[in-house]
């Protein structure tokens, strides 16, 4: 990001850690986690130890970071370089991504913005059509859908978390990611103390994945008996018979189709269960035990929304209830092949123009790397 | 009170309780010495040897005395102790857990009235820390405790998503149970025997201890490695031959796997040439970084084929069954 747009985004972040100290809090066992920030155009300052909201409070006034982290994990020394920390326990995070669901309306609003000359288009192209430059980077946006999506998946994750793992709906907090997803936390004393390779075997859990057809009733040998779960089971168990027998009639022409299809088969129908039913979580964030996840309250620097909590996900709008940066109007030029929703207002498509915008647009293209201020 | 009897010492000699018991025979390790305890010496020892050879050691405890079951037991540890070789004591704890896992299915499984389970759960309670239930016949246990014991096996069929899982518990069978605390049955009865202490030992054992360090030397392993990489590392090579995008993920395996055949950050740099966002700094600080001759100083070990699946980095080819992380791929024991 150029200077003057920094300057500029480093005020409207200020303004807001400086009017909303009431969203921005410390997690529970603040003094226990490592704290880090990073500020535009400039590496990551970790191992910091941020004790109370006061303290994180002067250090947003006094640094600005362009984002703030804090571990998931408690530490005897949380100041101490890694290997000195203590490593006494950490909650089990997750992250749920628009842009890992896989979905066909992603490549409406993706924008590839050429590397030479920034001009910007949607859908892919082997070269620039300004500057017949071949290199792009690709700038996301958030569609509805994508929010949608991923609110289906934080559903779903909450289902397993519930009846298949016992968490207690309590111990789960929900959180908008800033960009373009979820971040989840679970604070619950049984699990805290799993290192990364037991997270790794939750996650595949969780998704669904390296399940066999022996563990749900179809042996290797055909000549063994067969034993499909029932509906009623819990667990995958449960889910993986809801889907099969979806219809209750024709349960027993299922049964004798998988019994006569065999192991092979079975394994490609549970291959694609885990398509359709896994839950899609980063699993490289859920095994993580000694991550800086970005801190509740805090704002993302991919997009200027704040990360915060959905108490009703079903109702929770991140485009309204996410954006709280000043909404004083802006002259900015804009690159924007998309239109971007925010605050019920709609912005672009904008074509390399200059528009009058309110701030919280104003960061957010900036943010993208789609405009400029003037 | 739980009264455990000579005959479960018998079977789980390494309780506490069975010191407790021996305490109140008066019996010395001087008397052991004599010739009248012959017998037992010659006992302990065929109990390391089947042990060593990878049985299970035996015992009828319907028709032989249990006092010498206990302290064949014992004596084979002084044996051990004595011999000092890792290896032996290693097998010794494995087998001697596997007979003991053999009781503790038998114990859980037999009769599962209250009474008969009462043992059984109190040692797994009381040694792992695992608090074990019943629910309509079958085991259950808390998902933490059975993951962070179930991540140690390869089989699929640990995976917690192959067990049946309801609120926050898992079920197993009585075998499953004990299997899932083998390896802390090993390890405890193995720090058990490393925390005894024999000042000096009756001249009559002394030749029995020769046999064990001769014995001992039969197990260094022999291996020939081939020079084939594993698919996952051959993939990696691949998709940065294309100027393809590898992932972090996929980069730390090369370079972790690399480093340990020998290879140096001079190597192995090269390779990384293609990469579409390549900058040679860059690549050079973190191979150093991974090596270990920079940073921390802490040098990367190559993650295990578990956590590449996880990754959708594995790409299993038969060759692979048996191991668990990529380094191994195309060792094979010249012995077995």
């Amino acid at each position: 990001m150029n200077e003057k747009n920094t300057l500029f985004v480093e005020s409207a972040f200020k303004e807001y850690y400086f009017n909303r100290f009431d969203l921005i809090h410390v997690p529970q066992k603040a003094s226990e986690r490592e704290f880090g920030y990073q500020k535009f155009n400039s590496g990551m300052t970790r191992h910091l130890v941020i004790r109370n909201d006061k303290e994180l409070r002067l250090l947003l006034m006094k640094e600005v970071p362009s984002d703030v982290y804090c571990s998931n994990a408690y530490y005897s020394f949380p100041g101490l370089p890694m290997a000195e920390k203590d490593w006494k326990g950490a909650d089990l995070i997750f992250d749920i991504d628009a842009k890992d669901l896989g979905l066909p309306c992603r490549q409406d609003h993706t924008v590839f913005k050429c590397s030479s000359c920034g001009h910007g288009i949607i859908g892919f192209q082997p070269k620039c059509q300004q500057c017949d430059s071949t290199k792009f980077e690709s700038v996301s946006t958030t569609c509805k859908i994508c929010i949608s999506e991923s609110k289906n998946q934080v559903t779903r994750l909450v289902d397993v978390l519930t009846s298949d793992l016992g968490i207690k709906k309590e111990e789960i907090e929900v959180y908008f990611s800033g960009n373009e997803g979820f971040h989840m936390r679970v604070t619950n004393s049984d699990y805290e103390s799993l290192g990364s390779h037991e997270r790794a075997d939750l996650a595949d859990y969780i998704m669904f994945n390296g399940a066999i057809p022996e563990s749900f009733g179809v042996p290797r040998q055909s000549n063994s008996k067969v034993s499909l779960p029932s509906t009623d089971e819990k667990g995958w168990r449960g889910r993986v018979a809801r889907k099969l027998f979806s219809s209750k009639s024709k349960a027993p022409k299922i049964s004798k189709d998988i019994i006569a299809n065999g192991h092979t088969t079975f394994q490609v129908q549970l291959d694609e269960i885990k398509k359709t039913m896994g839950v899609k979580i980063d699993p490289k964030v859920t095994m993580d035990i000694h991550r800086i996840f970005r801190l509740e309250g805090s704002i993302n620097s991919k997009s200027g929304l704040a990360k915060i909590q959905c108490t009703d996900l079903d109702s929770f709008d991140p485009f309204q209830s996410a954006c709280l940066l000043g909404d004083d109007s802006v002259d900015i030029l804009v690159d924007c092949p998309t239109q971007i929703r925010l605050k019920n207002k709609k912005f672009g498509p904008y074509k390399n123009e200059k528009v009058s915008m309110p701030k919280y647009a104003a960061v957010y293209m900036l943010c993208k790397g789609l405009g400029n201020i003037l | 009170m739980l009264k455990i009897g000579v005959k479960d010492l018998a079977k789980y000699p390494f309780l506490t309780e069975a010191g407790e018991y021996l305490r109140d025979t008066g019996l010395s390790l001087e008397q052991l010495g004599h010739s009248d305890w012959k017998p037992i010496v010659e006992k302990a020892y065929g109990r390391i040897v089947v042990a060593s050879s990878g049985q299970i050691y035996n015992s009828d405890l319907d028709a032989l005395d249990n006092d010498s079951e206990l302290l064949s037991f014992i004596v084979a540890i002084i044996l051990l102790k004595s011999a000092g070789m890792a290896t032996l004591i290693k097998r010794f704890s494995l087998a001697e857990s596997r007979r003991a896992e053999r009781y503790l299915q038998q114990d859980l499984y037999a009769s599962r009235e209250k009474k008969n389970l009462e043992l059984p759960l109190k040692i797994i309670r009381d040694i792992f820390s695992v608090n074990v239930l019943i629910d309509n016949d079958e085991f259950v246990i808390k998902i933490p405790d059975y993951v962070k014991r179930s991540v140690h096996f390869h089989e699929k069929e640990w995976k917690l998503v192959n067990r049946r899982i309801s609120n926050g518990y898992v079920y197993l069978s009585a075998h499953e149970t004990v299997r899932l605390i083998r390896a802390e049955l090993g390890e405890y009865i193995n720090t058990r025997i490393q925390s005894v202490n024999i000042s000096s030992i009756p001249e009559s054992f002394r030749q029995r201890v020769q046999d064990l360090v001769a014995l001992a030397k039969k197990f260094s392993d022999t291996t020939f490695v081939s020079s084939e990489y594993p698919p996952c590392v051959k993939h990696g090579i691949e998709v940065l031959e294309k100027g393809e995008n590898l992932p972090h993920s996929g980069r730390f395996l090369l370079a972790t796997y690399l480093l340990s055949k020998g290879q140096t950050v001079d190597q192995i740099a090269p390779l990384f040439k293609n990469a579409p966002d390549y900058n040679e700094r860059t690549t050079r600080y973190q191979l150093e970084h991974i090596s270990g001759s920079s940073g921390s100083g802490t040098k990367y070990q190559c993650p295990s084929c578990e956590k590449l699946r996880s990754e959708s980095l594995c790409f299993a080819i038969p060759d692979c069954n048996g191991i668990i992380n990529p380094v191994q791929f195309g060792k094979k024991r010249k012995t077995s």
